[in-house]
């Protein structure tokens, strides 16, 4: 154990807090009564894991956690909500008597799952620190190395646009088929 | 690294940060007030102290005295964390900020992301206070915002990405270091791009909008939305929204300043430093507050068309042209 007011000792407390954001946010975003919290706790979770990221010597990594999950993804969702839901509405919703036990039941099988494997694997030592930043290495093993993988994401999306804008287009022409022609 | 030192580092610059923030503000207003008073022929705040320097200064006396309410039926836990934490992500950006050589928090490789990841998730505070209040006129203008700001992130980042293209670097000083002297100011299209020119419009257009500044200020269009999503807001509550919008005009300034305008660099090349940081950022910050004075307000549609049909393309031409010319220098 590290004495703890030496810099090391305080970023290993960072490490705890970060943790915590993670769990504060992982609960709010899953019991949150209101969907505004409950993005607000998805957001705050997103925010320690890109801490864990920073943490662990990756600041490109934890930064970008923070660009697209925090900020677009939880944007996109605040989005949606917006457009949909109605504000004041709560949820409401009665569970199934037995899926409090049974969520248990499959969370703890999950998580011993994952622990014995993290415990079992044997990992390679982590290299002692990547160089600073390391957005060229990134950006080189992007279209090098992972060059098909990097591709076959953004044809992915490609096709996730083109559908999303094919499903707005049909609900729109159907609404007001005379206005589609002059547009 | 020891201990101490650091200590006495970060609490350095973090009570600089905050000190520069709340007298930046103060300055802002101030000037915004007497701008907005000799464009419309009047002479702005005057009474308390010489030419009414010392205005903003009882304008926070009178917020910090008084009381924050929380409307009953309000979100209580969103409504008071919506003011705190837009000022807490408008505070952090200064961290990468270089206002000198080595006036600068701290040096990371990556600052320019920096700056844009935290900026992001601004929206979202503003978003969350405006739903909080349970106020409709709040909850409209909350929701102005958010389509405001996720519409007028793609073309600056676009053109951010152009930015960084040309100057193959994140790093904020690295960037301001690539400018010696006026000729070499990145906006100018004879240094990278040929249209850089357009992209400082563009990235200045994007700021204006990024920062709800008008003409692009829908969210709080008084005569709409009586005061936009921090209607219910009083005291110190409104106050950090105020600061924090004023810290990101600031910060919106200061990049341009430091992409295009060559940063705390000299026009001449002679004794760079702090000071140019100061004047160029300040002088665009004007530009800010003259283009508000300036221009009636514009409505919603016009403000998304503007985005996704003349910013979102030119910006894509930009990079384009920009990534073509890289790779054969000009003439082509």
């Amino acid at each position: 154990m590290m004495p703890l007011f030496t810099v090391e000792g305080l970023a290993g407390l960072l490490f705890f807090v970060f943790v915590l954001l993670i769990i504060l946010g992982a609960l709010a975003a899953t019991h949150a009564a209101d969907l505004i919290r409950a993005v607000s706790g998805l957001a705050l979770c997103m925010v320690g894991v890109a801490g864990i990221y920073y943490f662990l010597g990756s600041p490109f990594l934890s930064l970008m956690q923070i660009l697209i999950y925090a900020g677009a993804i939880c944007i996109a969702i605040v989005f949606a909500v917006m457009l949909a839901e109605p504000q004041g509405v709560r949820k409401f919703r009665r569970r199934h008597p037995i899926a409090g036990a049974g969520g248990l039941v499959a969370s703890a099988l999950l998580t011993w799952g994952l622990a014995s494997l993290a415990l079992k694997t044997a990992w390679p030592q982590a290299p002692e620190q990547i160089n600073p930043g390391a957005l060229e290495d990134v950006g080189r093993a992007m279209v090098t190395t992972f060059l098909v993988s990097f591709e076959l994401i953004s044809l992915v999306l490609m096709i996730v646009i083109v559908g999303a804008l094919v499903l707005a287009r049909q609900g729109r022409s159907r609404a007001g088929p005379e206005k589609s022609s002059n547009s | 690294m020891s201990l101490f030192p650091e200590i006495i580092r970060i609490m350095a610059y973090v009570v600089g940060v905050l000190a520069f923030v709340g007298l930046n503000a103060a300055f802002l207003v101030w000037l915004e007030r007497k701008v907005a008073g000799h464009i419309q022929r009047r002479i702005g705040p005057k009474e308390v102290g010489p030419f009414g320097v010392l205005q903003p200064v009882a304008d926070g006396i009178k917020l910090i005295s008084k009381q924050l309410v929380v409307p009953a039926q309000a979100d209580s836990l969103l409504f008071r964390l919506s003011p705190v934490l837009t000022m807490t992500l408008a505070v952090t950006v200064f961290v990468v900020l270089p206002f000198g050589p080595s006036l600068v928090a701290r040096d990371i490789n990556i600052g320019l992301l920096l700056i844009f990841a935290f900026l992001s998730i601004n929206v979202l505070a503003l978003f969350i206070g405006g739903w909080g209040s349970n106020n409709k006129y709040a909850v409209v203008s909350a929701i102005r915002a958010v389509s405001q700001n996720v519409a007028y992130e793609v073309p600056m980042l676009i053109i951010v990405i152009t930015m960084v293209m040309i100057t193959s670097s994140m790093n904020l000083n690295v960037i301001v270091s690539q400018q010696g002297n006026l000729l070499q100011w990145h906006i100018f299209p004879w240094n990278g791009s040929i249209l850089s020119p357009l992209a400082f419009l563009i990235f200045f257009v994007c700021t204006l909008a990024e920062t709800n500044r008008a003409p692009f200020d829908l969210g709080e269009a008084e005569s709409e939305l009586v005061a936009g999503f921090h209607t219910e807001y009083s005291g110190m509550g409104f106050g950090l929204f105020f600061l924090g919008e004023y810290a990101s005009v600031f910060v919106g300034c200061a990049l341009a300043s430091i992409l295009f305008l060559g940063g705390w660099q000299c026009p001449l090349g002679i004794m760079p430093g702090v000071h140019w940081m100061l004047i160029k950022t300040y002088l665009l910050v004007f530009v800010v507050i003259w283009v508000r004075w300036t221009f009636p307000r514009t409505t919603l549609y016009g403000l998304l068309n503007l985005s996704w049909k003349v910013l979102v393309p030119f910006s894509l031409v930009i990079l384009l042209v920009t990534a073509a010319q890289l790779k054969m220098p000009w003439p082509f």
